[in-house]
């Protein structure tokens, strides 16, 4: 069909009168709701949609982060793959000086779990002394949720991507409450670690040995279907894998397995840190394409939130992390937030989480909002992301794939940011977790990214302005 | 007792055509003696200085509400009631699409973009980048971004329309300024929107019907565009079974692109049309036309008014809406000053003379009783639902001798007689052909 041959269908962009006068000729439109760009990018949006690698190098980004078979391996020591004076943190780099509360805490029960200081004191004076390397976990092939701090005794998931060979890694989740990961570092928090070192760790890492690779992809794609959107809530995964893992922890450990399952069972956000990773690896998969505006990484610190694209290989663009908005436990209220913190946001990026917000009603009150305003969220998402997950797939909006794979250039269209489901760690170091909620990323630091697209490519044009050409 | 209120929104963006609405209703609320709501660009900015108004902190991006009422609050109210009616279009649980992209998840034949220009480039990108053909109403866009987009539509097998396309017809259905026309042979590709107005609505006037508008946009036969979507135009009203004849409205073009233009092989025949000194205008184009199908050339309808040839008249003042008609109208007349209020100077941050009457009422307003005032009236749908209500007051008040081109059909939902019959009793004479008003107006020297 020619578009001479029938009336046509118009998507209209702009002026309402245009669009009325067709619908007054009963011809069939679907308008924009269109709106200026982010504030200072029209310049760079236009020179990075005319790069001429972009559109193919966005197509294969995309396949390669929705085509990624992530596959539990292992479970190993982080001494493995991390050198001994080396602690892995959430978010973009930082060091002791800027550190928020809970990364500290963090930091200084990494410190006293690997016995390298005697008291917080005397980890608060080395770490400051810059005793140990501080590098942010997605340097090191590795996510952690909040703080993110990894030291080398802990254990690690390992994840390994089988179609396209990435692996990452992520730490053991320690449940919630006071926890590490949160910045507490009271004695029952290194006392459970020091158990999750010696039990829990070479039980699951034999239990592995066992059970040989756990496809991830096919697990989380189930868990969806069952009310997990795998940041907030993972209740089904956590399920499905106990169910994949019991009978081989009996016969890996046999002497621990109760107390292995109990753990596990007891803990419904146990599964995140291995979406983390399952999450990671897709998202790996799709880094340094030239060219491509896809996002590849958001990250937190507590101090700053960072994103990574893949044609700008592994340059942050950082702007301040926000406060959650959402609901406290207990007495703790917006004044004991910490500003967001983790790698948790890989979810996010890999279309899980937020994004998947419409799969998971069973939470929508926990982050402060009923049923419809999840929908919505997961809905307006389409906006800004340049495929629909193939294998993770909403019921309730009719099997439609989830959002995947944002574009810095919808972002500075649309002016949507992504939504992000975040647990919210208490501001004073040592507090632990306060709460859950919902996160604003900071716009400028996807608005540097799309300046610093642009500042890659030569003008695509060649010419200053309208008008600059008459004809002859 | 009058106040007056200045109001900035930061950040709130609503289209120029919805806001002029908006200021008209308000400036016809009791108790309003000034409204403005508008987009804070420079040009609105100095409009409401005008207004004696002072002028805010504000950007192109602010939303600037300006008041000179008893009850300026009330306006505000009914301001952002409006707002809120136009800004929800009839769109369902679904929320709406924010980009081109994300819209053509459902299918569609077509992309409209009529975003201001310096925007305009995502959107007919996107368009293109499915495979969609476009067109692009909006002005502005820079010459290299209109070959890069050109460029793209040859690998994907697919038209675009302009940049600074004002009107299209395809199989009926008429887009951006488009006059309602009767079915029938003749194809028009067209460089100017208003070049084309004026031949389909003579040749629908004549009785013989119009297959379909392709508009190219100005710039399509210079050097740097290369003539492409011409071309393509040519080729597609070529293949095109009920098109018989094609009437060809270009502009100066470049001498190797007027070439390809020339020698491309084409089955159906071509009149062309192209305003330059000595050149056939465009009502003589359209006779040609007529001619070339066998069809009879009809008188083409005026209304002639009193006033005739005085000494008083010593100048020819050009107030125009369509460019290519005022060029048009410069050509026959042979001399005069003529201003394009279509122009993009005259137009960012607010909507085009045809939907906005203001800056030619205020025109009007300035003419001495020495000046001949020639102005163009164009109809159809897009355009102000009824010029004659805001222009013919000012055509009776001023003191300058008026005629008045209207380019319109009868099926036009203004109204052909009924706008001619107001501008005739405001005073006007009034043609259907441009260049016969011209040659009118030039004669009242």
């Amino acid at each position: 069909m020619t578009l001479l041959s029938a009336p046509p269908r118009v998507v209209t962009v702009g002026a309402g009168l245009l669009d009325e006068s067709l619908r007054a000729q009963a011809v069939p439109t679907v308008p924009v709701s269109w709106r200026p760009p982010l504030p200072g990018t029209a310049r760079a949006l236009v020179t990075v949609l005319a790069d001429p690698r972009r559109q193919a190098a966005n197509e294969l980004a995309v396949r390669r982060l929705t085509s990624a078979r992530p596959q539990l391996v292992r479970v190993r020591r982080a001494s493995e793959v991390l050198d001994e004076d080396t602690f892995l943190h959430a978010g973009p780099p930082i060091e002791w000086e800027r550190a928020s509360g809970p990364m500290r805490g963090a930091l200084i029960g990494a410190m006293l779990l690997e016995g390298r200081a005697r008291d917080e004191r005397a980890a608060e004076r080395a770490l400051a002394a810059g005793a140990v390397a501080l590098r942010p976990c997605h340097e090191h092939g590795a996510v952690g949720p909040m703080a993110g701090v990894v030291s080398p005794s802990m254990w690690l998931f390992e994840v390994r991507d089988d179609e396209h060979g990435g692996t990452a890694y992520c730490s053991l989740n320690e449940g919630l409450g006071k926890v590490l990961r949160y910045g507490a570092y009271g004695p029952e928090v290194l006392e459970r670690l020091r158990w999750m070192d010696e039990v829990l760790g070479p039980a699951l890492a034999a239990t592995l040995e066992r059970t040989g690779p756990i496809d991830l992809r096919s697990l989380m794609a189930q868990a969806l279907q069952m009310g997990d959107e795998l940041h907030n809530r993972n209740r089904a995964a956590t399920s499905l894998l106990l169910r994949e893992l019991a009978p081989a922890v009996v016969e890996a450990a046999p002497d621990t397995a109760a107390q292995v399952l109990r753990f596990v069972n007891g803990n419904d956000h146990f599964f995140l840190n291995a979406a983390m990773a399952a999450a990671k690896v897709s998202t790996d998969a799709a880094r340094d394409i030239p060219g491509s505006s896809l996002v590849v990484a958001m990250a937190r610190n507590g101090t700053d939130f960072g994103v990574q694209v893949s044609g700008l290989g592994g340059r942050w663009f950082t702007g301040p992390a926000g406060v959650p908005d959402g609901l406290y436990l207990g007495a703790y209220g917006p004044g004991d937030a910490n500003p967001d913190i983790g790698d948790s946001t890989i979810t996010e990026t890999s279309g899980l989480g937020g994004f998947a917000m419409a799969a998971a009603p069973a939470i929508v009150r926990f982050v402060g909002g009923e049923v419809a305003d999840a929908v919505r969220a997961t809905r307006s998402m389409y906006e800004i992301t340049l495929a629909e997950h193939p294998a993770y797939q909403i019921p309730g909006l009719g099997f439609r794939g989830t959002p995947v794979g944002i574009d810095v250039t919808l972002v500075a269209r649309t002016g949507l940011l992504p939504v992000v489901n975040t647990g919210i760690a208490g501001r004073v170091a040592g507090t632990g977790q306060v709460g859950a909620g919902l996160v604003k990323p900071p716009v400028e630091a996807f608005t540097a990214a799309l300046l610093a697209l642009a500042d890659e490519i030569s003008d695509p044009f060649d010419d200053q302005g309208p008008r600059t050409s008459s004809p002859q | 007792m009058t106040r007056e209120l200045v109001l900035v929104r930061r950040g709130a963006y609503h289209d120029s055509v919805t806001l002029m609405r908006i200021s008209r209703a308000l400036t016809e609320m009791p108790g309003v003696s000034a409204a403005m709501v508008a987009m804070a660009t420079d040009l609105n900015l100095s409009v409401i200085r005008d207004l004696g108004f002072p002028a805010p902190e504000a950007g192109p991006g602010d939303l600037l509400i300006a008041l000179r009422a008893e009850a300026p609050e009330a306006a505000v109210a009914e301001a952002d009631r409006l707002l809120s009616t136009f800004q929800q279009p009839q769109t369902p649980a679904e929320q709406p699409p924010l980009t081109t992209r994300s819209a053509l998840r459902t299918s569609a034949d077509l992309v409209l973009v009529s975003v201001p220009g310096e925007y305009a480039f995502a959107e007919a990108h996107d368009a293109v980048q499915a495979g969609l053909p476009v067109m692009i109403f909006s002005d502005g866009v820079t010459v290299g971004q209109e070959r890069w987009l050109k460029e793209l539509a040859e690998t994907k097998d697919v038209l675009v329309m302009g940049p600074d396309c004002g009107t299209a017809a395809i199989a009926g259905v008429g887009l951006g300024f488009a006059n309602v026309l009767t079915p029938g042979p003749v194809g028009v590709v067209a460089a100017s929107g208003t070049g084309a107005q004026q031949v389909t609505c003579l040749l629908d006037w004549a009785g013989t019907g119009v297959s379909h508008v392709l508009g190219v946009g100005g710039r399509d036969l210079s050097a740097e565009v290369g003539g492409l979507s011409t071309l393509r135009a040519l080729r597609m009203l070529d293949d095109d079974p009920a098109t018989e004849l094609i009437v060809l409205i270009s502009k100066p073009a470049a001498p190797e692109v007027a070439r390809a233009v020339q020698e491309a092989p084409l089955r159906t025949p071509v009149v062309r049309a192209l305003l330059r000194e000595g050149g056939p205008d465009l009502t003589e184009a359209t006779e040609q036309a007529l001619r070339a199908l066998k069809r009879p050339v009809p008188e083409w309808p005026a209304w002639p008014a009193w006033s005739g040839r005085t000494a008083r008249h010593k100048a020819i003042k050009g107030l125009y809406s369509g460019g290519t008609l005022g060029t048009e109208a410069a050509l026959v007349a042979g001399q005069g000053d003529f201003v394009d209020f279509g122009d993009d100077v005259y137009t960012r941050g607010r909507a085009h003379p045809m939907i906005d009457p203001t800056l030619r009422v205020e025109a009007l307003s300035r003419a001495g009783d020495t000046e001949v005032v020639l102005m163009d009236v164009v109809l159809g749908h897009g355009a102000d639902p009824d010029p004659a209500a805001s222009l013919a007051h000012a055509v009776a008040r001023t003191p300058a001798t008026v005629v008045v081109a209207l380019i319109g059909t009868e099926g036009d939902p203004q109204d052909l007689h009924r706008q001619a019959a107001a501008f005739r009793e405001a005073g006007a004479a009034v043609f259907t052909s441009n260049a016969q008003a011209a040659r009118h107006a030039r004669s009242l020297l």
